[in-house]
């Protein structure tokens, strides 16, 4: 167990490597109730969410969800987030376990005399079980009446799960199929129970550890390793999450103007060509200059190589371009390869020929 | 796990095995369970020389970086090639996945160190 936000978390329970597998080839049961929930509601609230976040809200009907993020007046991140259209008036965010109070205070100060609309901090009502894998729905649906089949990416519903009420939504943070199912905290015990029961051998409990390997063969951002407050929307390589045509939002004008310019550095995939694992933190060096940092990496269980992401210069980060990486002293050859790493359903995994 | 008693041990969770003047050096089943999924072993070449209680390459698994410790100090005769090809090995038999093997330049260390059932209280 480790401590992580204020919770104690395990990394792993059976081992990362066993972890990740069951995620890419049955499933895996993660309890994330660390994650921060905020509401949104009243009457001006789609107006305050379009004002807050980055993505274009007004697209979502009452049970459809996306990946949005809040902004700095800078185009940084606050956080990044997924946003759900619970009415037409009440929105639900998904956040960062860390960024709780970042959050709400950010969200706070901005909507100071907005009109018809309240903030709140909900994330001691919801815990929150996310099973992930390509068995999820097979698991899931024996224990609610809830028709999964009608439930799509990124919509939710209500229902019942395991008698116990709640709301489930087809997200996740592993790059597979899967199913977010909100419920009370005080009742998450007996959902978990049940879950692991219908899922049998199909299914793995899965620690911080996991989680993190497969969200970064997926090429899913982190905050606080691949986003944070100083680093910027376009910068991140999530310029998709970030709506242009709709009303002004914080952090546009920022991103507008760096739109036009252009980014100098971005956040780039990359592999090593050479054993080893380039943590977050190691000093990038392209042609000999020190140049950026490794902000996420891994060795991939499924992938049996070496991969990370990096911020670089701008110029640096076409595919097949090289740099180097120090790992505790010693320089280490990688090359840029597109993101994600890892694909679902498309049979062989999305990765450059491996070089000896 | 057992700790085979033909082995000697160190609080730093490295195994020893003398035989005449050499001896082959791993990590336990202890440190390769706290450790995790093992993915890449860093280590010295044959020559180099090491000394007991100091750094002498790096054990990485998908979890976390952990330096190697050396139980004896000595001269590196020999580095298993299969262990730096395939490291998983060291998940699945620690007390046989010897890492490098040292000519003992101070004998009198091995005799100092833990044996199985010092080091089994250890870890229990």
């Amino acid at each position: 167990m480790v401590a992580f936000c204020g919770w104690d978390m395990p990394v792993e329970y059976a081992g990362i490597t066993r972890e990740h597998v069951a995620v890419r080839q049955s499933a895996g049961l993660f309890d994330v109730s660390h994650m921060g929930e905020l509401e949104v509601a009243g009457k001006d609230a789609l107006a305050a969410v379009q004002m807050l976040c980055s993505n274009d809200a007004a697209r979502l009907q009452p049970g459809q969800a996306q990946y949005t993020a809040l902004l700095t007046e800078q185009g940084t991140f606050v956080d990044d987030l997924v946003l759900y259209r619970l009415r037409s008036d009440h929105f639900l965010l998904v956040v960062n376990a860390a960024n709780v109070v970042q959050d709400y205070n950010a969200i706070a100060e901005r909507l100071t005399g907005y009109g018809d609309v309240v903030v709140m901090d909900a994330s001691s009502r919801y815990a929150l079980l996310s099973v992930q894998g390509p068995a999820a729905g097979r698991i899931v649906q024996p224990l609610t009446g809830v028709d999964l089949s009608a439930v799509e990416h990124y919509t939710f519903a209500h229902g019942e799960f395991a008698n116990v009420r709640g709301t489930i939504s087809r997200t996740g943070y592993t790059g597979e199929d899967g199913f977010e199912i909100f419920v009370p905290p005080q009742q998450a015990d007996r959902v978990w129970q049940a879950l692991m029961q219908s899922g049998g051998d199909d299914l793995e409990p899965c620690g911080l550890g996991a989680r993190d390997t497969l969200r970064l063969e997926a090429g899913l951002r982190l905050y606080g390793s691949d986003i944070d407050l100083t680093t910027t929307a376009l910068e991140a390589g999530l310029g998709w999450i970030v709506d242009w045509n709709k009303p002004d939002f914080v952090g546009a004008a920022a991103l507008r103007a760096q739109k036009a310019t252009g980014v100098s550095r971005k956040l780039a995939g990359f592999e090593l060509l050479e054993p080893g694992i380039a943590r977050q933190g190691c000093d990038v060096y392209v042609k000999g200059s020190t140049a950026g940092k490794v902000t996420s990496g891994t060795q991939t269980p499924t992938l049996k190589k070496s991969i990370g992401m990096a911020y670089l210069p701008a110029s640096s980060t076409s595919e097949g371009s090289e740099f180097e990486v120090d790992i505790r002293g010693r320089r280490v050859r990688a090359r840029v390869v597109p993101m994600p790493f890892y694909k679902r359903g498309n049979g062989e995994p999305r990765v450059a020929s491996p070089e000896k | 796990m057992n700790y085979p008693s033909t082995l000697k041990y160190t609080k730093d969770h490295e195994w020893l095995d003398v035989a005449g003047d050499t001896g082959r050096i791993g990590i336990t089943d202890y440190a390769q369970k706290q450790l995790g999924d093992v993915v890449y072993v860093e280590l010295p070449a044959v020559g180099t020389k090491i000394t007991q209680g100091q750094s002498f390459g790096t054990i990485e698994s998908v979890k976390a970086v952990s330096e190697l410790f050396a139980p004896v100090s000595g001269e590196v005769v020999d580095v298993n090639a299969t262990v730096k090809s395939k490291p998983e090995v060291v998940n699945g038999d620690p007390h046989a996945s010897w890492l490098i093997a040292v000519r003992l330049t101070k004998p009198d260390e091995a005799r100092a160190l833990l044996d199985a059932s010092q080091y089994g209280d250890l870890v229990k």
